[in-house]
């Protein structure tokens, strides 16, 4: 083919809308992020929004209590499917919170300005969602008083961790991504919370924000620094975002069970984990521009491009389950093509039908650029996707561990009340975060924004 | 800092400009003018602001480096002390040192010591936290956070002079030239 032609025969591109609207100053775009906290009064919505999430959080309070004072047999987790909703629920938690990562920084080095407006609450998402991930395998341990055991430490029982064992990899990978999107949060927050503290009525409010932006002053030689390490931190979380899925698809793929073992699963998980990131980016932004009427910095490009890399990410876990199926049937494996028959007819056929219905047949709409404008169709696709994402780490926990390889240990799974009581509370957990975060601190982070202006731009003489 | 310098106890010379345009074109004039003791405030980061007074270098790539070196490190040399030395398990006949094992480690704790390294490096070379600072002395500088741009040429400048320093800044165009007091 001749690419000259190609080129030439190119529809013309489509007028993109801008990523900030028109209109904004440095004045308009601090006071429009300043004033949400700072002094306008806090939106209805947000306290009907904070009932629920905090009525959850109560139910999660209140299952955890029963779950320590009866122990871990009160959920449905039995032999042989011992891992259950603990482990679904954290793949599900850990994987949305890669968005955010992906967002503050691998598309920083892709200088994807875009960026700017929707990266500080990404990450405040991905805090969030590495909090609610953490609590599932603590709980699942039965004992999470002990959950230090899992560290190298010194102990008077003289035994350390096994490092060959991906279980321990996992607590690596998991605490130290918790701890790099902490640092790359703040950093991000430093000159806003400096613009806090100068913009502050209250006395107290402008000490506390005075105390965090710890002395921050917009000098050039500090910028210099800042920039540099910002840079080389969104360096340093690209590969580590990528890891951590990882290493939690290792958890999977190292074991010889049957639909596990495989090497797809490392990339297949981590798009997995940006695709309902990013279904959860939306399911967040969509509400949050229309409850602080942020339409002018959160604009209807960021909500297509976000739909845009949750098809692209849809599609490779399209790949993922198409190639599953191919390797269980190609190896030959009598378990590996039960398996496989075991989840389209099998007990537990329902489910996977219907994670290939959420996350290969309806995000296709996508496609569609009217789908991409509407911003209804955005929120309930996104919402498909993450019930899609949640099915798809059941369908490979249960279906491959109520059938394994000796037919006299085959079992069933079913949740119990407190299974569901625990999965819906750390939706209350993450909400009322989220919530209070948004109450608390800059939701956009108002120095980068102030970047895309057209005032920002320097012409050399 | 330039206590006992100046008999005013004066920090510096501080002009306020409307954007980072005049303020870059500032800062570069000062610089050639001999100025090296000065420092440009913006609210988001301007890097023709950064070349102009002559911050050209950093060394936040060394720095973070050397703590992700370190972190690889001792995570390898951490593994290996447990699983070789005191406490070797013999897991499925592999060898004591199954270091392909050991990598994701390794790998995770290198990401650390560069973020921490990052982190602490960038606000310990920027002395911060500090609880004070003579610049924000000025009323006006609560700007700078949010759209005002200003250029400090500082009393310890060797060409400082409170006269003809304070004639030079005005000849910059700025909307206000106004004193830090230490």
């Amino acid at each position: 083919m001749e690419p000259v032609a190609q080129i030439e025969t190119l529809p013309e591109p489509p007028q993109e809308s801008p990523v900030i609207a028109p209109g904004q100053t440095f004045a308009s775009v601090t006071a429009k992020i300043s004033n949400a906290v700072l002094v306008d009064p806090t939106p209805l919505s947000w306290f009907a929004a904070f009932a629920v999430a905090a009525l959850l959080l109560a139910m999660f309070m209140g299952a955890v209590t029963y779950l320590l004072l009866r122990g871990v047999g009160i959920w449905g987790i039995n032999v042989p499917v011992a891992w259950g909703f603990a482990i679904i629920n954290f793949v599900w938690w850990i994987g949305i919170g890669h968005a955010g990562t992906l967002i503050s920084a691998i598309l920083h080095l892709f200088h994807q300005s875009w960026r700017n407006a929707i990266n500080r609450f990404a990450e405040a998402m991905t805090l969030f969602a590495v909090a609610c991930a953490g609590m599932f395998p603590l709980l699942h341990m039965g004992r999470p008083w002990l959950f230090y055991w899992m560290f190298p430490y010194p102990s008077t029982m003289q035994v350390w961790p096994q490092f060959r064992s991906p279980l321990v990899w996992d607590v690596f990978a998991v605490s130290t991504y918790a701890t790099v999107s902490l640092l790359f949060w703040f950093v991000g927050l430093i000159p806003d919370l400096a613009t806090y503290r100068d913009r502050a009525q209250r006395t107290w409010v402008k000490r506390l924000y005075g105390v965090l932006a710890m002395g921050w002053r917009g000098s050039a030689r500090h910028w210099k620094r800042y920039e540099s390490a910002y840079l080389l931190l969104a360096g340093l979380a690209t590969p580590l975002v990528l890891s951590v899925h990882t290493v939690v698809s290792f958890d999977f793929a190292v074991a010889n069970m049957p639909g596990w073992h495989t090497t797809i699963f490392p990339p297949y998980f981590v798009a997995g984990a940006i695709y309902s990131g990013f279904a959860m980016v939306l399911v967040l932004a969509i509400p949050i521009r229309a409850m602080y009427n942020m339409h002018a910095l959160i604009t209807p490009r960021h909500l297509e491009n976000c739909a845009k890399v949750m098809l692209a990410t849809g599609l490779v876990v399209a790949y993922g389950y198409l190639f599953e199926g191919f390797a269980g049937w190609y190896g030959g494996n009598q378990y590996e093509i039960y398996m496989i028959h075991n989840r389209l007819v099998g007990s537990y056929a329902p489910f996977y039908w219907s994670l290939l219905t959420c996350n290969l047949l309806i995000p296709q709409l996508l496609w569609l650029r009217k789908i991409r404008k509407n911003v209804l169709a955005l929120f309930l696709i996104s919402i498909v996707v993450l019930v899609g994402m949640w099915l798809e780490r059941f369908v490979i926990i249960v279906t491959s561990l109520h059938r394994d390889f000796l037919p006299s240990s085959w079992g069933h799974y079913t949740a119990t009340r407190w299974d569901w009581a625990v999965f819906i509370g750390t939706l209350g957990l993450f909400f009322t975060l989220m919530l209070l975060f948004l109450r608390a601190l800059p939701m956009i982070s108002i120095a980068e924004v102030k970047m895309l202006l057209p005032a920002a731009k320097v012409e050399a003489e | 800092m330039s206590h006992g310098d100046t008999p005013t106890g004066l920090y510096g010379l501080m002009a306020e400009f409307t954007g980072p345009q005049s303020l870059v074109h500032a800062a570069e004039h000062a610089y050639q003018a001999g100025y090296r003791k000065l420092d440009a405030y913006s609210p988001f980061p301007i890097e023709e602001a950064m070349e102009a007074i002559g911050a050209h270098h950093t060394r936040m790539p060394l720095i973070v480096l050397l703590g992700a070196i370190t972190g690889g490190l001792s995570g390898y040399l951490l593994q290996y002390w447990i699983n070789v030395i005191d406490y070797p398990l013999n897991i499925g006949g592999r060898p004591l040192l199954s270091w392909p094992a050991f990598i994701i480690v390794t790998f995770e704790l290198t990401i650390l010591g560069g973020a921490i390294a990052a982190v602490v490096g960038m606000l310990l070379a920027n002395g911060l936290p500090l609880p004070y600072h003579p610049v924000f002395n000025v009323p006006r500088f609560s700007q700078v956070t949010q759209d005002g741009f200003f250029l400090c040429i500082e009393a310890a400048d060797p060409n400082f002079d409170r006269k003809a320093t304070e004639a030079f800044l005005h000849s910059l165009h700025p909307t206000a030239v106004s004193e830090v007091p230490n």
